[in-house]
């Protein structure tokens, strides 16, 4: 389903001018806090209403300043999840469960309440209170009760920012399933490169209320511009591979991409399983032969496309191996030592140990 | 003569509480109104409703008394169209006690509603439109229910102020056994009648008992709406 949105808004601070379509299944709204994110998710909700543009949601026309169009958000048909849940306290779990799907038309219903509960695992909650879940429950509820009203667009906000490491880990892993296999399109905002590697097909970068570069995951990633909006911790290239085998013994999976093949320590995946797998640029380093007896298990041959030019100490580097790129981030200075240029061949060299959970997303 | 006066003096009892009752129920929907306008609107002329809203809780109560004899008198202009047109009439009708004790309580419920209202993450009504609910649907499942503990506590001040009425229904429907000499009025009757201490005591003590009573059920239910609608209390 094709997700159109063109809106203008004058915020305290700034002016969000927002464009940018999408028919990913999870289209993530990535940017620091306070470039426009959740507005824009209110902006599509009917929570606030823009100066001018338009909305669309396949040929559903959901605000159009032009025609005059704009609908209450209790007729959009838009979930919503929230950060903090917002569950009704003075309800049951069911009866919030239930909640949207009692305002919803009978021929509208698609989701399925039992299938839903099963999904998300929430049979043994249901008789509980919200103020008695965890923050892990109560988002899984929220995420049932948003899915139960039958949205043809489902929109989360930061689900994860209220929650620890480890419950951040658990929801993750039920918006994958819902994902998969309910076929509602999900509109993602995070602050988090890695959620968003993990979730999102489709990424817009947004900052101080402008798309800064609108396009597909691994494209944005790969570039280096984008690299200060993207965070230069977390920033690097994003490859789509194929789990070619998996070595119990040593625990080394061996990722088949068209430049080679990575392998990656402690990744739980199938054989056969597409993924798409992050590499950290400050996690690659660069050499000008190949290195023998050396540790490092990836040694991929390459050609350099692209060096940066921002200042700072540190340049991020694209290297070209056959047809897909990686950033490596390296020092100024080893960049000067090694005469570094575009056009140059060299050795990307990643450790097999720089990957974990947090880096992998299943296509 | 002791049957007769317990006899009187248990329709002051039985008139206070209809008559307390009465101004509950009749102010709960403008004092919810007006909570919630105050709580959640901005409108030119909102600090004078406010303290329009509190005049009863500042001004001596005869003021009120006196006021609403003026209006809702017989031939007060709102008194007569009331009359003329549904055939409501007040002066000198226990309806008229119900009246002013619930102008006089409206203060207080007005307020303990607005502080409830203003307490509710009005981000959850927001959650229930996304979910399909229109305004009215919010209203009636998110927004009053969240707000029940402040519309229990509005109720039962307004019932206790209530009970306690005396200037503003004495000047305003006069003090007329068996239709508005309500507890407050018999015992100042009692006062005022040589030989009439023992009743005004019994009536004094009567009172004690039913003001303490209003207030540990206040609390009781207070905290039974907190638990229903919270899950814990306060």
């Amino acid at each position: 389903m094709r997700i159109e949105i063109d809106v203008e808004r004058k915020l305290e601070s700034f002016q969000l001018k927002a464009a940018f379509s999408c028919d990913a299944a999870v289209t993530a709204l990535f940017g620091r806090s306070g470039c426009g994110k959740s507005t824009l998710l209110n902006l599509i909700a009917g929570l606030l209403r823009p100066e001018r543009g338009r909305i669309a949601i396949g040929d559903r026309v959901l605000f159009d300043s032009a025609s005059g169009t704009d609908l209450l958000p209790e007729k959009r048909r838009v979930g919503y999840v929230f950060q903090e849940g917002l569950l009704l306290p003075h309800l049951s779990v069911r009866q919030n469960l239930l909640y949207g799907r009692f305002f919803t038309p009978p021929q509208e219903r698609w989701a399925d309440f039992d299938r839903i509960v099963a999904l998300l695992d929430l049979a043994p909650l249901l008789e509980r209170r919200p103020r008695h879940l965890s923050g892990g429950e109560k988002q899984r509820v929220a995420l049932g009760r948003a899915l139960l009203a039958s949205p043809r667009l489902l929109l989360m906000d930061e689900p994860l920012a209220s929650l620890d490491a480890g419950r951040r880990g658990e929801i993750l892993y039920y918006i994958e399933r819902l994902r998969d296999e309910v076929r509602v399109p999900i509109v993602y905002v995070s602050h988090e490169i890695e959620e968003v590697v993990r979730l999102a097909g489709h990424m817009v970068l947004l900052s101080d209320g402008r798309v800064a570069a609108s396009g597909e995951v691994h494209d944005l990633m790969g570039r280096i511009e984008l690299r200060d909006l993207i965070g230069r911790h977390e920033g690097g290239a994003v490859i789509e591979a194929k789990v070619a085998a998996q070595d119990l013994d040593s625990g080394l999976a061996r990722l088949a991409f068209t430049g080679g093949e990575l392998l990656v320590a402690d990744v739980d995946a199938l054989v056969g399983e597409s993924l798409r797998i992050r590499v950290r640029a400050r996690d690659v380093s660069i050499a000008l032969e190949r290195p023998r007896d050396i540790s490092i298990l990836n040694c991929f041959a390459g050609r350099i496309a692209e060096i940066g030019t921002e200042p700072g100490s540190s340049v991020d580097v694209r290297i070209d191996i056959a047809g897909t790129p990686i950033l490596a981030r390296i020092t100024r200075h080893s960049a000067a030592r090694l005469h570094l240029a575009a056009g140059q061949e060299v050795w990307a060299l990643v450790k097999a140990v720089s990957f974990d959970r947090q880096s992998v997303g299943y296509a | 003569m002791f049957d007769a006066l317990t006899l009187s003096e248990l329709e002051a009892v039985r008139l206070s509480l209809k008559v307390a009752c009465a101004s509950v129920v009749a102010s709960l929907p403008f004092g919810f109104a007006l909570a919630w306008l105050l709580a959640r609107r901005q409108f030119p002329g909102k600090s004078l409703l406010d303290a329009a809203v509190h005049l009863p809780l500042v001004l001596p109560p005869v003021v009120i008394g006196y006021l609403l004899l003026v209006l809702f008198g017989r031939r007060g202009p709102a008194g007569q169209w009331l009359d003329e047109t549904f055939g409501v009439v007040f002066a000198f009708r226990w309806t008229g006690a119900a009246l002013a004790c619930a102008l006089m309580g409206l203060p207080l419920l007005v307020r303990a509603i607005r502080q409830s209202l203003e307490a509710i993450d009005r981000r959850m009504e927001s959650a229930a439109a996304t979910l399909g609910a229109g305004r009215l649907w919010v209203l009636a499942s998110v927004t009053i229910p969240l707000s029940l503990p402040g519309i229990v506590t509005g109720m039962l001040l307004s019932f206790a102020r209530s009970l306690g009425e005396f200037g503003a229904t004495i000047t305003f429907v006069s003090n007329i056994p068996g239709e508005t000499q309500t507890l407050p009025l018999a015992i100042y009757t009692y006062t005022q009648v040589p030989g009439g201490d023992p009743q005004a005591m019994r009536l004094c003590l009567f009172s004690v008992l039913l003001s303490l009573a209003a207030l540990l059920a206040s609390e009781f239910i207070v905290r039974r709406a907190h638990l229903r609608v919270f899950g814990d209390a306060h």
